[in-house]
């Protein structure tokens, strides 16, 4: 469903990865490995459709994803090294404000038992600035279980995380794989995802 | 579409409304810098009243400039800003919609004070009348332009004074336009040649700068 | 398209190394001959004397200060549309040379206004226009010095020079009306309308020289800003190890 093709990266003057091709269809996880600085955060970018490669093209159900930019905003969520949440509203209201920017209808109830999945039901009613760094990445994974999205794109989902915190996310990334969806991530942490084995792409060497 | 450019405008008031202080130190900005300047010049009437509706246009220019340093600085660093970029919608419209929040934040608040700023420049009724058109038609120009300026400068060092360099020539029709029609009411050429070319201008703004912001956001989030 | 994204600094680098020199050489004959003949033939002006004398630097120094915003806005609209490198980095190798020109107009501007109407500045229309354009030059260099990664820079600087270009008539207009409603008589630099023959030829020949001095300028630039950017491939390489 996804396939990228001689795809190449520079930061500055440069060059990351260059050549890089592969497919990845339905069900499957891509795990991307490389040391710090190799480009695996610029991968992750390109792919989502934030930034453009020097070179190359990527293509979701065979159409250039800067062409689908409608289609591809709806079945492709990602989350990045920031947050992606206001810290002035609650998280109830960050899950909502987000499914109405994504063109979603979300309902309190929804939202909240997405919140009280991921461990956050005592802290519904606060802004999101009193949380911990942890509990922000929490609200920001539960907006990616109410996204309804085919592909995850997830960079370094486990930071700030503690260990029920870490199970949580390898659930959620096995019960979606299973389900069909796609993950593309990058973690330094070992990843027990049991059932499923994640093909792995190293950047940079 | 229409639903997630009333979203984008809904989402950036209700940040305003709970952010309050930052809101209200561009509006006493606004007042202070129109105060100063009889303090510079002298109260003598009939002089305030031909610099009245300059001061209080390019005091206008300054506040908005002041609030544009805003405009998608916070969304960049919490990342909501890349989340929005994604969204199943034209960034076209997360730009116009981000521009006209701000001038319903920053500029329909000019509109409210500028009265009373003019009578302390001893304008007549009739001139209040036009510096009140004159804006409402030109501080959504400041608006659009003002976003081109803050999407280029977005997450550099010293971006809120680049802004300013990039941004205020590119004012000078608004100013002109603006600021003449309030002159045209005195010197009896009437007012409405330069509030149809200022809503002409604002016509150019509002095809053009959503489009050249929405790019100019890309090239910076790369 | 992407053999032209990386082979085409590789020629141009040397390219550019053989024209400069006949550039800049055209460029000095034209300059001592346009010199000559504004200074030496061209009569003297019976209602301004000598001093107008500063309208053969003035009036090319304008016209190029236009011109070049707009031959960047060119490259820009170019670089944006086919992502070519060469075209970003002409559109930046051309920006202080205009910077200069408008400075120069401004300057001369000046030294003609004191004797003509007995001030320094006159907020004359296109005086006026003339120094909005400055700024939009210094806005153009200042943000792509400010950004540390040239691709955003290019595109960033891009961008605004277009905005810039669609701005340039709007305030030109804008000027001239403003200018018109509070002066009333105008007076405009470029007044004579009965020129000497020998006058515009002596114009034409400077402003043909300043084209040169431009080109080869930013030729020059534009090599540098190539082979700064470059200095990681190979070409660029065996080119910096073959000159110590």
């Amino acid at each position: 469903m996804l396939s990228i093709h001689d795809l190449a990266c520079e930061r500055g003057e440069r060059l990351l990865f260059r050549n890089l091709d592969f497919e990845l269809s339905a069900g499957e996880a891509l795990l991307v490995r490389g040391g710090n600085g190799r480009g695996k955060t610029s991968l992750l970018r390109i792919l989502c459709g934030l930034s453009l490669p020097a070179a190359g093209v990527v293509r979701w159900r065979g159409e250039l994803i800067g062409k689908v930019h409608e289609q591809y905003g709806r079945e492709m969520a990602y989350i990045g090294h920031a947050n992606g949440i206001k810290d002035d509203l609650t998280p109830l209201e960050n899950l909502r404000l987000a499914a109405a920017l994504g063109g979603r209808d979300l309902d309190n109830a929804t939202a909240m038992a997405a919140l009280e999945r991921v461990g956050l039901s005592r802290c519904l009613d606060f802004p999101a600035r009193v949380l911990s760094f942890g509990q922000r990445r929490r609200v920001a994974l539960a907006g990616l279980m109410t996204a309804g999205a085919l592909l995850w794109i997830l960079d370094e989902p486990l930071t700030g995380l503690d260990v029920q915190g870490v199970a949580m996310v390898e659930q959620m990334i096995r019960d979606h794989v299973v389900a069909g969806g796609l993950v593309i991530m990058t973690t330094h942490q070992p990843l027990a995802l049991d059932g499923v084995t994640p093909r792995t792409l190293s950047v940079g060497e | 579409m229409l639903k997630f450019l009333f979203t984008v405008i809904r989402r950036d008031v209700l940040l305003a409304a709970r952010r309050r202080g930052d809101w209200l130190t561009a509006q006493f900005f606004f007042v202070m810098v129109v105060s100063m300047f009889p303090l510079g010049i002298g109260p003598e009437p009939s002089m305030l009243r031909t610099i009245g509706p300059g001061v209080v246009w390019v005091a206008a220019l300054l506040a908005s400039l002041l609030s544009l340093g805003r405009l998608f600085a916070d969304d960049y660093r919490d990342g909501t800003l890349e989340q929005m970029l994604l969204s199943p919608y034209p960034n076209t419209l997360l730009a116009l919609g981000k521009a006209i929040a701000h001038w319903i934040i920053n500029g329909i608040p000019l509109l409210i004070i500028a009265p009373v700023l003019g009578i302390q420049f001893n304008l007549p009724a009739e001139a209040l009348w036009i510096l009140v058109l004159s804006l409402a038609i030109g501080t959504p120009i400041l608006s659009l332009l003002g976003s081109i300026g803050a999407a280029l400068t977005l997450g550099l060092r010293g971006g809120g004074v680049l802004v300013t360099l990039l941004i205020l020539p590119l004012y000078v029709p608004a100013l002109i336009f603006g600021a003449g029609a309030v002159e045209g009411v005195f010197s009896g050429t009437g007012p409405e040649a330069h509030l149809s070319l200022l809503g002409a201008f604002l016509i150019l703004s509002l095809l053009l700068a959503p489009w050249v912001s929405a790019m100019a956001l890309k090239v910076s989030v790369e | 398209m992407n053999l032209y994204y990386y082979a085409s600094p590789s020629t141009f680098y040397p390219l550019a190394g053989k024209l400069i020199p006949w550039f800049a050489a055209l460029a000095l004959i034209l300059t001592v001959v346009g010199l000559y003949i504004s200074f030496f033939l061209a009569p003297t002006d019976f209602q301004q004397g000598e001093g107008y004398r500063i309208i053969f630097i003035h009036v090319p120094a304008a016209w190029m200060s236009m011109f070049i915003y707009v031959v960047m806005a060119f490259w820009s609209a170019i670089g944006l549309a086919w992502n070519t490198r060469l075209s970003f980095v002409m559109a930046r190798a051309l920006a202080p040379t205009g910077a200069m020109f408008t400075f120069v107009a401004l300057w001369t501007g000046a030294f003609w206004g004191k004797p003509m109407w007995g001030a320094w500045w006159v907020w004359d229309a296109r005086l006026t226009s003339e120094l909005i354009l400055l700024f939009l030059y210094v806005g153009v260099m200042a943000l792509q010095a400010a950004i540390d990664d040239p691709r955003r820079a290019d595109r960033a600087g891009a961008l605004l020079n277009l905005v810039g270009v669609v701005n340039v008539p709007v305030i030109y207009f804008s000027v001239k009306w403003w200018n018109t409603l509070h002066q009333g008589s105008s007076v405009s630099l470029t007044g004579a309308p009965s020129m000497a023959r020998i006058m515009l030829w002596g114009m034409l020949i400077m402003a043909l020289a300043a084209w040169m001095y431009t080109i080869a300028v930013a030729l020059v630039r534009a090599r540098s800003l190539v082979l700064e950017r470059e200095r990681q491939t190979d070409w660029a390489r065996t080119l910096l190890e073959g000159k110590p």
